[in-house]
């Protein structure tokens, strides 16, 4: 273990900043009277606050420490996590999408559900929703305690302890608007703490062209490699990439994720509601400076034995995630150190904070008050989803343990969105797109999707099918595997709810109304010139990705 | 309520002028263990930088609130 010895001033950058976001939930406390408060931030954001929470809840340990490991692992192919992997799906959620969801004024997802289907998908997406929400904020909790492991020399348990109990104090005392501001912060604390990190590396390597001449040929493009999995680095045929991360996962994960699509709805008004998830797509283009370009540079350093740059080893494994905490270490002076791990707790803590805001408001809305309690008054409400955080904090803890043993964040993410995002996808593009999907269609399209993607999952884990037979390839890493099982449990999804659905029992239309696309009214932006409408900025964003990807071809 | 991008200057004002004061310090004392580019003196001009920037953050927002 290597490990940095803080001076008195990184801790002092440290201290203020658990001191400001402690002293923020108390001030925000305040304004936290209502369960509307509470759980939808009181839908006052504008679409610049509203979007850039977006991304930042999104911007946790996955992004960090995971991606600067994975591109290590993969190279260049990671972007496509940021470009195709995201852009297309936000874009189609802010002009597509988001009309359906914000004027139905639901509270979540699993809310939506109900009123487009019935009870029984509703309680079987926030169940799935509620353990998926605790499983990813274990891996903020890991992630962070990696940090404090490596940087600090803090033992494991403490590392968890402590920072899962400054998120239970913020979150608890005002809930949603507490974890939009922190995620605010945490978005400039992480590029102010982390933008030098890519730029000092790209300076002590020469310049970006140097950095991409010295790693291997397979580990620098984007697609000119992508006809066979054997020539790059992740193992992965195009068919893949568009198919499972670029449509399944991407859609799955960007447009049905109740933890970014909950800050679209504390939005003021449709238009900044349908701003918010394009916003963050601009955002989102330019994140890959700091994690992937932060991992070619760790990559050339490690392939240069004069450099004296290596990845940490946990026994036998390499420790992909330790790329970006040994950079900080390599470059960063004092007070520039403290900065650096101040934006990685940031990141980690605001990402915490965003699942916990995430599942106490599906756990009391789509849980509790549909099961349990459904006379439960405001205030009850608001009790519960405050004992929701504390009861989520700490069951998260324990899932910590388990994210511990994966070799890869990006990994262990990967396989938990295929089990509960990719098939979600499925029942809402045909909920929202298809009027004669019926509830029953679409429970058991939604059951078979998730009990498919699992059973994949353990086949592939236990050897009890070739993982070829899913990949479409005789070579695949598992990444490519996530991939794959994405789309066919996507597609067993969307196949079932079409069979069940042309025999079973249709919703009244009346009932569908505002839900379904050819019920709901078209709201007119005649009044709005085009330069300032949601279309003009989606146009723009795919626009860049397309300049993007033809340039790292 | 206070806007969220006044707290955000503030937080950069404090963090600036805190890694400044530090590199200041370094360039008058300098360190017996050098970071690989430290001639470049990295944390004295994007202290100063997070300073700018968290002033005028703060400035330009301390009196707008938010219903």
């Amino acid at each position: 273990m290597v490990t940095l010895g803080l001076s008195p001033v990184d801790w002092l950058i440290i201290a203020v900043y658990f001191v400001f976001i402690i002293g923020l939930g108390f001030y925000l406390k305040r304004f936290t009277k209502s369960q509307e408060d509470f759980f939808m931030a009181g839908r006052k954001n504008s679409s610049w606050v509203a979007g850039i929470a977006f991304l930042s809840a999104n911007l946790g340990a996955l992004e960090l420490l995971g991606m600067t490991g994975n591109t290590f692992k993969y190279g260049m192919y990671v972007a496509h996590f940021y470009w195709i992997g995201a852009i297309p799906a936000m874009v189609f959620l802010g002009i597509y999408m988001m009309p359906f969801y914000y004027s139905s004024r639901i509270h979540s997802v699993p809310g939506y559900l109900k009123l487009r289907f019935d009870e029984k998908t509703r309680v079987l997406n926030a169940a799935a929703f509620a353990i998926m929400t605790l499983l990813v904020s274990g891996i903020n909790l890991y992630a962070m305690a990696l940090v404090l492991h490596t940087f600090v020399g803090w033992d494991w348990n403490i590392s968890m302890g402590v920072s899962a109990g400054t998120v239970a104090v913020y979150v608890t005392l005002s809930g949603l608007l507490s974890a939009i501001f922190t995620e605010i912060i945490q978005f400039f604390l992480i590029w102010f703490g982390l933008f030098l990190v890519s730029a000092l590396g790209i300076l002590e390597i020469g310049s970006v062209r140097d950095v991409f001449a010295r790693i291997p040929p397979s580990f620098a493009t984007l697609w000119s490699t992508s006809g066979d999995p054997t020539q790059n680095g992740m193992v992965i045929t195009w068919a893949g990439i568009v198919l499972g991360l670029g449509f399944v996962l991407s859609f799955g994960y960007w447009t049905t994720d109740f933890l970014v699509v909950q800050r679209a709805f504390s939005a003021r008004d449709l238009r900044a509601a349908r701003m918010t998830p394009i916003i963050a797509s601009f955002f989102k283009m330019a994140v890959p400076f700091l994690v992937i370009m932060a991992g070619l540079v760790a990559l050339v350093l490690a392939g240069d034995p004069k450099t004296g740059f290596s990845l940490l080893r946990d026994g036998s494994q390499i420790n992909y995630d330790s790329a970006l905490p040994l950079l900080i270490q390599r470059y960063y002076p004092t007070g520039l150190i403290g900065l650096g791990v101040t934006a990685l707790l940031a990141g980690f803590m605001a990402g915490q904070a965003g699942n916990v805001s995430a599942f106490n408001t599906v756990w009391t809305y789509d849980i509790y008050r549909a099961l349990i309690n459904p006379k439960a008054s405001d205030a009850h409400l608001l009790w519960m989803g405050r004992v929701a955080t504390i009861v989520g904090i700490i069951l998260s803890v324990i899932t910590a343990y388990w994210a511990k043993s994966f070799p890869s964040i990006m990994d262990y993410m990967q396989a938990i969105f295929s089990w509960v995002n990719a098939p979600l996808f499925a029942t809402m593009l045909l909920g929202m797109f298809v009027v004669w999907i019926t509830p029953n269609g679409a429970f058991w399209g939604l059951l078979a999707g998730m009990g498919s993607s699992f059973y994949l999952f353990l086949a592939v884990k236990f050897q009890w099918i070739n993982p070829a037979s899913i990949t479409l390839s005789p070579a695949a890493s598992d990444m490519a595997a996530n991939f794959w099982r994405a789309w066919w449990a996507w597609v067993i999804c969307f196949v079932v709810t079409i069979l069940i659905s042309v025999v079973t029992k249709k919703k009244p239309k009346q009932e569908l109304m505002g839900l379904v696309k050819g019920l709901t009214a078209e709201k007119s932006l005649q009044a709005v010139p085009f330069i300032k409408t949601p279309e003009f900025y989606g146009i723009l964003s795919v626009a860049i990705l397309i300049v993007l990807n033809i340039y790292f071809w | 309520m206070k806007s969220i991008w006044y707290f955000v200057g503030l937080l950069l004002t404090t963090l600036g002028t805190i890694i400044t004061i530090s590199a200041l310090y370094s360039l008058v004392n300098p360190p017996a263990e050098q970071k690989v580019l430290a001639n470049l003196h990295p944390d004295l001009w994007w202290g100063l930088f997070m300073l700018a920037f968290g002033l005028v953050f703060t400035l330009v927002n301390r009196h707008k609130t938010v219903r």
